[in-house]
């Protein structure tokens, strides 16, 4: 899967966290802009694991702060 | 991305002034002046001037019933514990002001750890200084560089600093999910070291793992499997040995970690196994070697304690019924329990809110009930919590007592 497929999956994966319907950019953060708390992390993460057939630790998580990170990332990972 | 798991929500940032290291507590210093400015007793900084017995206690010169300690087996007041304890303390002295490799081992920790292996029947065990420190040093000790530590997203918070003392990976999954765990451990990569760590107990809630499951789907995926059993030892199993025992999986897991501070009645922690190469911890774990070692009288409270443990069945079905007997009454009264039917000595009371949380404790307090309020970042799901644990010497009466006080604090505040 490319980079515009990982993008448009994982865009359809977030709709449901992110309830304030905040415009999601590649620089738009999970802490500071969609206000996602503990638990939508882990559930948000466990989706995208799922979803691709892939782990994100934490290490590589404490790495991501923006949604173009994440998208980076997940390319990366499910290439591998 | 991941320290939001760590951290509670936080509330809009206002002047606090000037900014300094310690500006990053600013949220909460004012959570607790929040709290505090709605006349509250501070619910953090209770003093305890004396202990009557296992169960109640002088606190700010109320007669208190304790229904918010660890004291599960009522060991604290043993005349044979502290007997023993003041034996120690003649012959051996206050403290052994060294590391338990250099001149910290005395007879004393060796009879404690002899008397773990009896009573868990494995062949190896090491005291560590507390249960904080054992979950510390043996998680971050064993899972090294390239390994994965596959964890419960609710695990205790000395099981997180261990993982983020050592260099693995760590992979969380969704509490007590088995499914959840078997996918994260299947996608790990081929020959990469793997330690699944669980509890017996989660101690927020009360409620306990499937460990029968979980542990055999880590087995069937080659991992490592380590238990911590805190909050079970002594009356969960036929021997005491814990949920993994109740569940007939103990001879499937390699580490139990456990603790001194609850049922066994003092301070200290422990891992037990049958790994073969075992005794190599006690060079290479950080956290064993680089503090002093326990007292010569709490090795001895403890080794006499964790004895008297082995021969506590009657104790241990007072302490069930206490828990069956609580957790029933509360729910009839209409309180919202952390679990459906009675699992631990813990009962959890889940609070609307930590204002509302906070205003049944001191309610609770006034009555003269003493129990646990726990809020986030402590809890899962941001939940506020007070959590009630039972001992086996409280008296059926005494229960009783502790329900009308419930009644009658959660009618003032309007809880039930
Ligand atoms: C699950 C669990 N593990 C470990 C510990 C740490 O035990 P200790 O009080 O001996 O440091 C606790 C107690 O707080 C606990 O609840």
């Amino acid at each position: 899967m490319d980079r515009a497929a990982v993008d448009s999956t994982i865009r359809s994966l977030i709709e449901p966290f992110n309830k304030k319907a905040v415009a999601v950019e590649d620089s738009t953060t999970f802490a500071g802009d969609l206000e996602f708390d503990s638990l939508t992390v882990m559930d948000f993460v466990a989706a995208i694991e799922d979803e691709f057939d892939i782990i994100i630790s934490m290490n590589q998580q404490a790495e991501i702060e923006s949604y173009g990170q994440l998208v980076d990332a997940v390319t990366k990972l499910q290439g591998e | 991305m991941s320290e939001a798991v760590t951290q509670a929500d936080k509330p809009p940032v206002v002047d606090n002034g000037p900014r300094d290291l310690f500006s990053k507590f600013d949220d909460t210093i004012r959570m607790r002046e929040t709290l505090l400015a709605s006349g509250v007793e501070d619910p953090f900084s209770l003093v305890m001037e004396k202990v009557l017995s296992p169960t109640r206690a002088i606190c700010n010169g109320r007669d208190t019933i304790l229904l918010g300690t660890y004291n599960y087996m009522g060991m604290t007041f043993d005349p044979d514990v502290i007997q023993a304890g003041k034996d120690a303390l003649d012959n051996f002295g206050a403290g052994t002001t060294g590391s338990r490799v250099l001149n910290g081992t005395y007879q004393g920790h060796k009879e404690c750890e002899q008397a773990l292996m009896d009573f868990y029947a494995m062949d190896h065990a090491m005291v560590f200084s507390t249960g904080y420190q054992a979950n510390l040093g043996i998680i971050s000790t064993i899972a090294g560089k390239g390994d994965y530590v596959v964890l419960d997203i609710d695990s205790h918070a000395s099981i997180w600093d261990g993982c983020a003392m050592g260099n693995a990976e760590i992979v969380p999954f969704k509490h007590n999910d088995i499914d959840a765990m078997e996918k994260r451990l299947r996608r790990i990569p081929e020959g990469a070291g793997k330690l699944v760590v669980l509890e017996g107990v989660y101690s927020m809630m009360g409620d306990v793992a499937p460990l029968k499951e979980m542990v055999a789907v880590a087995k069937k995926c080659g991992a490592m499997v380590l238990v911590d059993e805190a909050h079970s030892m002594g009356f969960i199993g036929e021997h005491g040995r814990g949920v993994a025992e109740e569940q007939g999986v103990i001879d499937d897991v390699d580490f139990i970690i456990g603790t001194f501070s609850k049922s066994v009645g003092t301070v200290g922690g422990f891992c037990v196994s049958n790994h073969p190469k075992f005794e190599i911890m006690r060079l290479v774990c950080r956290p064993y070697v680089f503090t002093a070692s326990l007292p010569p009288s709490v090795v001895a409270t403890a080794a006499t304690s964790i004895r008297k443990l082995m021969h506590g069945s009657n104790k241990r079905a007072h302490l069930w019924e206490n828990s069956r007997r609580l957790h029933g009454g509360l729910k009839e009264l209409g309180f919202t329990l952390g679990t459906d039917s009675p699992q631990s000595a813990i009962v959890a009371v889940i609070m609307p809110d930590l204002e509302r949380g906070a205003g049944m404790w001191e309610a609770l307090l006034s009555e003269g009930l003493y129990v646990n309020l726990a809020r986030p970042p402590a809890t899962p799901a941001n939940m506020t919590l007070l959590r009630c644990s039972l001992c086996a010497e409280h008296s059926e009466a005494q229960v009783e007592t502790i329900l009308g006080m419930f009644e009658r604090a959660g009618k003032a505040v309007g809880i039930i």
